[in-house]
């Protein structure tokens, strides 16, 4: 009998239309280091946010023991009483208060209703120290990087009697030298007798610092690997995320691939908020007609940073590099010159970024053309009423009518709107950022469909995913991307998932 | 959260071709939106209330004229600010505006003789220019319009002070007086009435042709919709809506040429609600001004230019404070160091009361009216009956609060249904 610190028994979570998790099962042994593989959407975070409470218990089922004791937390304050501390991977510091604030936030020493400062700052010199951060507690957030920033929030858990603790990715941000200290922070605070789990993309790091692994896939729990007894290596991680095989969940395509519709030649974009930070590096894509390519990349690769700078600039700083319509040289300084050219973004967050959720499916549909259907200035609502009405019977939008708040659409019916709006921009060079995130299986199937029928029309696609088995079903060719840089392409035919994901990791060892 | 429906897992894949479930024909009815309907609603209910409470003192034809010509100034600031706050911003400064507007006017035709349309074109010119200064700073600096406009409140009430010399001036040509106080001219003489008395025939005449073009119009769009096979009403309930329209405005204009012709203020007035619905409804520019109040993001990344709609509609704003300006010091006579104190609460509230969205991207032109004219109506009614000002400040309160409660409600509902 192992002695165990958290068990989560049959864990199921569902969402409207998706579920997220399906009995997944996780022991976690006292005082280990735990790391969970899995790959992007496979139900990390959702299983992480069911243990520390963000979801509620009732809202999923299945058991969870801390202890011993079953748990039943009505929000993080439960879970964080009891010792279990997540650390996002969105660091959720106040960039404008000091370390030592940040440390007791919620949590502040205070005597009778007053902050006692000498206790707040003497403690929080205490705390950095454990974990080897010598600053003084009383400098401003925003002035240490995100390294250090990360070791404030560890400080944080720790002045909370910590007891699990659960970093979600926590080295994504981080640079090597960062990397390497915090994960030997780890190993002290373990054998200080605090339990980690760590949730990581980058399998050099699990297999260096991980006691146990568990893998999940699709939802599921696949398997639990003991660094010390079973034979773990980095390919059996990868065939245990990416195992599984591939249904008939695409509809077939041939492709008529014609000539070159974009090039993006050297192109190079800095970071808007890190100064001097390289996101896009040297990267070099052609698309051509009638051709459907990938764009693979873990989180933080900055596949959406390439596709917004190209689409007008819209992300990043010091832009460098040259693009080519048709062998032609083009500028594309502003959305309305990228769509000019025939250049279309559609957002991988439709609820924020994509459409107007507040007004009805035909003023989303011609939102960025709404010149095509105005005389001077004047907008035929009529002929914008037909063409909604046209998209929403090809694309089978399901919705009364086209006068419908897009807002109440389910998500696979406001992508379409999404594709709608671009398509009616009378693009050839089309660039779908997740366009089935979110999405069950049926209305993936019918996004596809559109998908071919746009490239079958001699529209060039560039789909962006996280979902490996999509780009091999979906794509032509496929492009992987790794901190910034082109670091693989692969043509269909010669495309596994194991090849992709090694090209996609690669440089990050 | 997704928002994905389990309906669409039942889709089986490839089924591109089945006919959606709704077809066109007949809208859902009067039922179709409270959230829009309801001002209206409230707005005859507290007529009906106040002609009860005032022996309907409320609708004589003198009171019905004192009520355009009183609350002119602030339907013509809300049409303004309706669009500001669709946009998703705000302005605190229009009320100070309305005053230096007020006091060019007043320097040009009494100090400098300048003849008057001449002096108001000035005036106007002079709007745009204000407009177009904290335009810039909100569009195109990007500091919040809360604040560009709270400095403009005190920037141009300063500018006031220093423009009058810390004085009234006065009196103004007959010409702006006209606009501002007077009527049009009875061109065809009186008509019987029977019991009601005389009435200015051509008041009369305007009024039909008005109500005539109205109903020209509104069938010709159903007629046109038809044509495209979209949802209307249905003609009962289309015949039910044009009748009662017309029957407002005849009655409205009824008791108007009973008392004295057509106010030119409610001439204007009209043209500009008539002239502002079409650019929100119909026009590139209107359109736009929803697509970024309602989702700034997605417009930025639709193409649209923001910066120059925000910068466009402020300006816009200047315009009509200009006008407001104009009118309210020619009613008074006089431009005076404190006018139009305050004027951009009341139009705010018209927006708020009128069915904008405190988050943007929401509100008709129609609705600013109206509640423009909720709060004229309530001002009115409860002086007939002799309340202390107080008791009507705490009445205007606590409409713009339910208005907004309400409005804050609905929302609230429609999202936990559609969870």
């Amino acid at each position: 009998m192992t002695d165990d610190i958290l068990r989560m028994r049959g864990i199921t979570k569902t969402f409207p239309g998706v579920k997220a998790l399906q009995d997944v099962n996780l022991s976690v042994r006292r005082g280990e280091i735990h790391a969970i593989c899995g790959e992007n959407g496979a139900g990390k975070s959702t299983l992480m946010k069911v243990l520390s409470g963000v979801y509620p218990h009732g809202s999923y089922e299945g058991e969870i023991s801390f202890d011993g004791e079953p748990c039943r937390f009505a929000d993080i304050r439960d879970s964080e009483h009891r010792g279990i501390v997540i650390i996002h991977q969105e660091l959720a510091l106040c960039p404008q208060l000091s370390i030592a604030e940040n440390i007791f936030l919620g949590n502040e020493q205070a005597t009778r209703g007053l902050i006692d400062w000498n206790r707040t700052n003497a403690e929080a010199t205490e705390l950095l120290s454990r974990v080897g951060l010598h600053e003084n507690p009383v400098t401003t957030i925003s002035d240490i990087g995100v390294g250090k920033q990360q070791l404030v929030e560890i400080a944080k858990a720790l002045a909370k009697k910590v007891r699990l603790l659960i970093l979600d990715e926590p080295t994504a941000a981080l640079n090597d030298e960062d990397s390497e200290h915090l994960l030997d922070l780890l190993r002290g605070l373990r054998d200080e007798g605090i339990t980690c789990v760590i949730i990581s993309h980058k399998l050099n790091e699990v297999m260096a610092i991980a006691d146990s692994i568990t893998i999940l896939r699709d939802g599921r729990s696949i398997e639990s690997l003991d660094m010390a007894t079973d034979e773990v290596s980095e390919d059996r991680i990868i065939s245990g995320m990416v195992g599984r095989a591939l249904e008939n969940r695409f509809p077939p395509h041939e492709p008529q691939i014609g000539e070159e519709a974009l090039r993006i030649e050297n192109w190079t974009v800095y970071s808007p908020t890190q100064r001097g930070r390289e996101v896009v590096s040297d990267v070099n894509l052609t698309l051509r007609k009638g051709e459907i390519v990938g764009l693979a990349g873990l989180m933080g690769a900055g596949r959406t940073e390439l596709a917004m700078s190209v689409f007008g600039r819209t992300y990043g700083t010091n832009i460098s590099g040259r693009l080519f319509k048709e062998g032609r040289p083009i500028e594309a300084r502003t959305v309305r010159e990228a769509i000019s050219n025939g250049i279309a973004y559609a957002t991988e967050d439709r609820k924020r970024y994509g459409l107007n959720l507040i007004e009805d499916i035909k003023r989303n549909v011609s939102a960025a053309a709404l010149s095509k259907l105005a005389r001077r200035g004047w907008v035929n609502d009529n002929e914008e009423y037909r063409v909604a009405d046209e998209y929403r019977a090809s694309m089978n939008i399901k919705a009364p009518s086209v006068s419908s708040v897009t807002g109440k659409l389910s998500g696979g019916n406001q992508q379409k709107v999404v594709l709608a709006k671009w398509i009616f921009t009378d693009a050839d060079v089309l660039i779908l950022d997740e366009p089935t995130r979110g999405i069950d299986v049926g209305a993936k199937y019918e996004i596809y469909t559109i998908i071919n029928r746009l490239a079958d029309s001699g529209k060039a696609i560039l789909v962006i995913s996280s979902e490996l088995p999509e780009l091999l079903g979906l794509c032509d060719r496929i492009y992987a991307l790794s901190a910034g840089r082109i670091t693989g392409e692969v043509q269909r035919s010669d495309a596994t998932q194991e090849r992709i994901m090694q090209y996609m990791t690669k440089g990050l060892d | 959260m997704s928002s994905t429906s389990p309906s669409d897992a039942a889709l089986a894949p490839g089924a591109k071709d089945t006919p959606a479930p709704g077809t066109p024909g007949r809208s859902s009815g009067l039922s179709i939106n409270v959230r829009q309907s309801g001002i209206y609603i409230a707005f005859a209910l507290i007529v009906v209330l106040f002609t009860i409470l005032t022996d309907g003192a409320l609708l004589q034809p003198q009171n019905i004229s004192n009520i355009i010509v009183q609350n002119s100034y602030i339907l013509i600031l809300s049409i303004g600010m309706i669009l500001i706050i669709i946009a998703g911003h705000i302005d605190l400064s229009v009320g100070s505006v309305v005053a230096v507007t007020g006091a060019i006017a007043a320097v040009l035709m009494v100090n400098y003789g300048v003849p008057w349309p001449l002096a108001l074109l000035i005036t106007l010119i002079a709007g745009a220019l204000i407009g177009a200064w904290q335009g810039y700073w909100i569009a195109y600096f990007g500091i919040p319009a809360f604040i560009v406009t709270l400095a403009g409140m005190l920037l141009f009430r300063a500018l006031t002070l220093t423009v009058l010399g810390n004085q009234g001036i006065g009196p103004f040509p007959d010409a702006v007086r006209t606009l501002s106080n007077g009527f049009t001219d009875g061109y065809f003489g009186n008509i019987g009435l029977g019991p009601l008395g005389g009435a200015d025939l051509f008041s009369i005449l305007l009024g039909i042709v008005a109500v005539a073009g109205m109903a020209i119009a509104q069938w010709r769009t159903r007629a046109a919709r038809l044509g495209y096979r979209q949802a209307v009403d249905s003609l009962p309930v289309f015949l039910l809506k044009i009748v009662l329209a017309a029957a407002v405005i005849l009655f409205v204009i009824v008791q108007l040429a009973r008392f004295k012709n057509l106010p030119w203020v409610l001439v204007l007035l009209a043209a500009l609600v008539l002239g502002y619905s079409l650019v929100t409804n119909r026009a590139v520019f209107g359109r736009r001004i929803y697509a970024i109040g309602g989702n700034l993001q997605a417009a930025l990344l639709s193409g649209i230019k923001v910066k120059s709609v925000i910068f466009w509609i402020f300006v816009n704003m200047g315009v009509l404070s200009a006008i407001a300006g104009i009118i309210f010091a020619g009613r008074l006579n006089q431009a005076g160091p404190t006018a139009g104190n305050s004027f951009e609460l009341d139009a705010i509230a018209a927006a708020f009361i009128g069915g904008a969205a405190v988050q943007g991207g929401v509100g008709k032109v129609v609705g600013a009216v109206t509640g423009g004219l909720i709060m004229g109506v309530i001002n009115n009614g409860m002086s007939l009956i002799g309340s202390p000002s107080e008791r009507v400040m705490l009445v205007k309160g606590a409409v713009l609060l339910a208005a907004v409660a309400f409005d804050v409600w609905t929302k609230r509902r429609a999202a936990s249904a559609s969870r």
